[in-house]
C-alpha cells in the first residue's frame, strides 16, 4: 500500500491540497476508537518552548494510546535554550533520542526550520501567530462530524482575527471548499492585510461585522476565539478589547438549531459556562478530537497507519 | 533648503534631457569593450542593484542614474567592464527592475541580449518583513520563494508571510 504521508513533516496547512485534507480526515475516521499498539517501541520528542495544555497532553495521550512513549520539555527555561543553544542544535541533538518530533515555539517559521535540521518527521504544534495545523485538522474533523460536510456552510469567525493562528490556518483550509464566510471582530483585530490580500487573490470574499447580533440566523458554525493577552504588544490595547464578545445562552437564542459553537480553548470571559449544556456546544468534543487526529498523524507520518 | 537658483538649474537640466529624448539622442556613457550592460533599470535602483550583485571590489563599473528614457521617462543603467553576469545574477536584477534588459558585450559588439526573469527563490539576500520570523536570527539564512513575478510577490519559506517589491529590504 502506498504511504503518501510516511516520513513527511506536518508544518503548515498550505502544504496540503483539498484531496489530501479529505484523505487525512478519512484516515482520522478510521482511527476513531482504535488503540492498536501500532507505535510500540517508537518515541515522540515533545519540545514545547511555549506553554500548552491541550496540544501537548493530547499528543502524549495519542502516542501512549498507540503503544509509544514520549520525552521532552514543557518550558524553554528547562532546556539548553536557556544556555544559548540554537534551535537548530537542539533539534540535531533531540533527533538522536526519538523517532518523531512535535515542536511549539514562539518564532514564526520555527517548525519549518526544525524540519530542515532533521530527517525525522516534524509536526508543528504552533509557531507564533503563523500556523497550528493539527488544531486546524481537529477543527475540520469536528466541523465535518457535526455538520456532515465541509462545504456549503455559513461559517463565522468571531474575536481576535489578527493574532489568532488557529483562525488563520482554519480559514485557509476552509477556503479549499465552497463556503460562506463572516468575520466578526473589534476594529483593531481584523485579519492582517497580507492575509486578506491572499484571500482576495484566491477570489474568497467575506462579510464583516462588529457584532454577533448581525450574523445570519441560519449560521452553521460559530468559531469563537479568545483575545490573547500574550500576543498584544500594547497592554492598554488589550484592556480596551478584551471583553468585546461574551457569548451567552441568551445571545445564541436567535440562531437556528443547526448552529455549532466551536472554540479552540482556553476560554476567558468570551464563553459563558452556562453555554456548556447548550445543544450547539462542541468545544469540549473539539478538544477531545485532538487525540484521534494526532493518533492518526503520528501513525501516518511514522509509516504505521 | 533649495534656493531659487538651484531650482532654476534643476529645471534647466530636466528641459535639456527632455530635448535630447525628443531629438532621439542618448546621453553618451563611454563604450564598453567587454562585459555586461544592464539597461532600463527602474529609476533609483542602480545603487541597490549593484549591492545585490555583490561584485568584486576591483570591478570597473559605470553607473548612470536618472537617464532620460523614451519608454520609462527616466531610468538607471549599469555597465560592468570585463564581467559577464551569470543567469542567476541576471535574474536577481529582475527583483528590483522587472523591465530591465541586459546585453553581453564582446569586442564592443552586443553578442547576446537577455530579458531577466525573477528567480524562483531568493536565499540570503533579503530580510523577512516579519519581525517575529525565525529567520531574523542571524544564524538562519533567509529563504523566500517567488509566488508571482510581475508584479513581484515573495513569500517567506519559514513564516509564510508574503510581501511585494516595495517591501524588499536587502541584508
Amino acid at each position: 500500500m502506498i504511504q503518501p504521508f510516511a516520513g513527511r513533516d506536518f508544518i503548515s496547512m498550505r502544504d496540503f491540497d483539498r484531496g489530501q485534507v479529505e484523505d487525512l480526515l478519512a484516515r482520522c475516521r478510521q482511527f476513531e476508537g482504535t488503540s492498536k499498539p501500532l507505535l510500540n517501541g517508537r518515541v515522540l520528542g515533545s519540545l514545547f518552548f511555549e506553554p500548552s495544555t491541550r496540544t501537548r497532553l493530547s499528543f502524549e495521550s495519542a502516542m501512549k494510546r498507540l503503544g509509544g512513549q514520549t520525552l521532552g520539555f514543557t518550558d524553554a527555561a528547562t532546556s539548553s535554550t536557556e544556555k544559548g543553544e540554537s534551535l537548530w542544535d537542539t533539534i540535531r541533538v533531540v533527533e538522536g533520542y526519538c523517532d518523531i518530533i512535535v515542536i511549539r515555539h514562539p518564532a514564526e517559521g520555527s517548525a519549518r526550520l526544525a524540519a530542515e535540521a532533521t530527517t525525522r518527521p516534524v509536526i508543528n504544534g504552533g509557531d507564533g501567530s503563523n500556523q497550528h495545523p493539527t488544531q486546524t485538522l481537529l477543527d475540520l474533523y469536528t466541523i465535518e462530524k457535526r455538520a456532515g460536510r465541509l462545504h456549503d456552510l455559513k461559517i463565522a469567525f468571531v474575536g481576535d482575527l489578527k493574532y489568532g493562528r488557529t483562525v488563520h490556518s482554519l480559514i485557509k483550509s476552509l477556503c479549499l471548499f465552497p463556503n460562506e464566510f463572516y468575520m466578526v471582530y473589534p476594529p483593531s483585530l481584523g485579519l492582517p492585510s497580507y492575509f486578506l490580500e491572499d484571500l482576495q487573490e484566491q477570489g474568497i470574499q467575506s462579510t464583516d461585522f462588529e457584532n454577533v447580533e448581525d450574523l445570519p440566523e441560519d449560521l452553521d458554525i460559530l468559531y469563537l476565539t479568545r483575545i490573547q493577552r500574550e500576543r498584544f504588544p500594547d497592554p492598554i490595547e488589550y484592556e480596551r478589547v478584551r471583553n468585546s464578545y461574551q457569548l451567552t445562552p441568551d445571545s445564541v437564542k436567535r440562531f437556528s438549531d443547526k448552529l455549532t459553537i466551536l472554540h479552540p480553548l482556553p476560554r476567558t470571559t468570551e464563553l459563558d459556562p452556562d453555554l456548556d449544556s447548550h445543544p450547539g456546544t462542541a468545544y469540549f468534543d473539539q478538544a477531545h478530537n485532538g487525540v484521534v487526529v494526532r493518533k492518526t498523524l503520528l501513525a501516518l507520518l511514522l509509516g504505521a497507519g | 533648503m533649495a534656493t531659487a537658483a538651484m531650482k532654476e538649474e534643476e529645471k534647466a537640466v530636466t528641459e535639456e534631457r527632455d530635448l535630447e529624448v525628443k531629438k532621439g539622442r542618448k546621453l553618451q556613457v563611454s563604450a564598453l569593450k567587454s562585459g555586461t550592460v544592464i539597461d532600463h533599470l527602474t529609476q533609483g535602483t542602480a545603487p541597490r542593484t549593484l549591492q545585490l550583485l555583490d561584485l568584486d571590489r576591483g570591478a570597473t563599473v559605470l553607473l548612470g542614474v536618472n537617464l532620460p528614457s523614451g519608454k520609462q521617462g527616466f531610468k538607471d543603467l549599469i555597465k560592468i567592464e570585463g564581467r559577464e553576469l551569470t543567469q542567476e545574477e541576471i535574474n536577481k536584477v529582475a527583483l528590483l527592475s522587472p523591465k530591465a534588459t541586459l546585453s553581453i558585450i564582446r569586442d564592443y559588439e552586443v553578442v547576446r541580449k537577455i530579458q531577466p526573469n525573477a528567480p524562483d527563490s531568493v536565499e540570503g539576500l533579503i530580510r523577512c518583513v516579519n519581525p517575529s520570523c525565525v529567520s531574523q536570527d542571524p544564524l538562519v539564512r533567509t529563504h523566500f520563494y517567488t509566488e508571482r513575478k510581475d508584479p513581484l510577490k515573495l513569500r517567506c519559506f519559514y513564516c509564510e508571510r508574503s510581501f511585494d517589491k516595495d517591501e524588499i529590504d536587502f541584508i
